[in-house]
């Protein structure tokens, strides 16, 4: 745990000054006001997108996600806990699931052929670099990522950037099974203790 | 499954198969350590979104708020979780025992999970039609006494399932209709189903290779953590 604890409430913002609150934000939509969403979709979105995009790769598609989630985002933003997390982290969560679900069973007819060069395919995204360098957050996760082994940092983007599952991810890296999902949390708990989120 | 704990951070990171998952989950409702790491893991997991942003397109932002004009928020904590886009359902009582299906005790009902919350795409996208249209489209039909019909419709090749329902009793009031799949004898959690006699629910999860499917009848708002003996569909698959 180090020293650039976020504000309480954990929630990354992009640095700027005045953020709208998420987690009001949030609340309001529960309660069916529209304004309040719109306000949301414009602070994440670039976000939900870029997630979207990382994940299933095809720009199309990955709006169509990003659409899918906001509906679902909308439709259960009464039952977000701020309790339980962050308002970002909940939103990405679900963005997160949707992205993932898409791949697989877009994937699912045509068995993936798991091999390690699928990791080498970078998305052509120098535009999402190029806005990711603007948000100071993803600077701090950069560093800290860099805390993370080299093991530990390829099986975790393989598993959440991929979409692949644990099982999938040791067989492109030749590992044990075991080994695979060690080193997705091992690299997930760094990257938290670095962060200093969630805890 | 002294290790399952280790399983946290695959989930964290939705890198568990259908199976696992469900496993996972059942393992949550019980382990409030878990519960705690999975939530904190998840905190991190989102960090590593931070460095993608891409600019939508404009039209994303228009397609997105004029879609959710058309649906309800759910309410907080009770109800069912799809409560949405059709009109309000008048609660009808009808009594579901009436279709029951006494099978209950004949399947070998396994696990289920806890986490309810991204079921039934209901979004504009055409995955239901998509399913209902395969050219390899597998339709197992369960008639009640009733009148009320429940067709569950596969296609192996897209994974998908969806099951169609005409002249449904609701279910009693508090409850709702859950979907399930069955990998492996184990029962996994694939959605919730909207109010309304007639429906079109795209089922979630890995329906290529499940064994089969059931519709349960579980208390509305809750989480359940395997299906209840309310069963009232089962629809086997052939292989």
């Amino acid at each position: 745990m180090n020293q650039l604890r976020p504000v309480p409430g954990g929630a990354p913002d992009e640095g700027a000054a005045a953020a709208p609150d998420l987690a009001e934000l949030l609340k309001a939509c529960g309660k069916g006001d529209q304004a309040a969403f719109a306000a949301l979709y414009d602070s994440t979105s670039s976000r939900v997108v870029g997630l979207a995009v990382r994940v299933v790769r095809d720009p199309a598609q990955a709006e169509e996600v990003a659409q899918e989630a906001f509906l679902e985002i909308w439709r259960s933003s009464g039952r977000f806990d701020p309790a339980k997390g962050s308002p970002l982290g909940w939103l990405l969560t679900i963005v997160h699931r949707k992205a993932v679900d898409r791949v697989r069973s877009a994937e699912a007819s045509s068995r993936r052929d798991l091999t390690y060069h699928h990791q080498n395919q970078p998305v052509a995204h120098d535009a999402t670099a190029e806005a990711a360098h603007a948000s100071l957050e993803g600077r701090r996760v950069r560093g800290a990522l860099q805390s993370l082994t080299p093991a530990q940092r390829e099986a975790l983007e393989l598993a959440y950037f991929g979409g692949y599952t644990h099982t999938e991810v040791a067989t492109m890296l030749d590992l044990p099974v075991g080994t695979a999902k060690t080193r997705i949390r091992d690299g997930l708990i760094r990257l938290r203790d670095n962060m200093g989120v969630g805890a | 499954m002294s290790d399952i704990h280790a399983l946290s951070g695959a989930y964290a990171v939705d890198a568990l198969d259908d199976i696992e998952r469900a496993q996972f989950e059942r393992h949550l409702a019980e382990c409030p350590a878990c519960t705690a790491e999975v939530s904190s893991l998840r905190e991190a997991a989102a960090l590593l979104a931070e460095t993608t942003a891409v600019a939508p397109s404009a039209e994303l932002r228009d397609r997105v708020l004029a879609g959710i004009s058309a649906v309800r928020p759910l309410p907080p904590l009770v109800g069912d979780e799809t409560a949405t886009v059709t009109a309000l359902e008048p609660r009808r009582r009808r009594r579901v025992v009436t279709f029951l299906v006494a099978a209950a005790a004949a399947v070998a009902i396994g696990t289920g999970g806890i986490v309810w919350q991204q079921v039934n795409d209901d979004a504009p996208t055409s995955q239901t039609d998509q399913v209902l249209t395969a050219s390899d489209a597998q339709r197992f039909t369960v008639d009640f006494d009733d009148g009320a019909t429940a067709t569950l419709v596969r296609s192996k090749e897209l994974n998908k399932a969806v099951l169609v329902t005409e002249d449904m009793p609701a279910a009693p009031a508090d409850h709702a209709y859950a979907l399930w799949l069955q990998h492996d004898g184990v029962m996994v959690p694939a959605g919730i189903m909207p109010k309304g006699p007639d429906n079109e629910v795209l089922l979630s999860g890995d329906a290529a290779t499940a064994e089969g499917a059931g519709i349960t009848v579980e208390e509305a708002g809750e989480e359940p953590t395997e299906p209840s003996d309310d069963v009232v569909a089962l629809f086997t698959f052939d292989a």
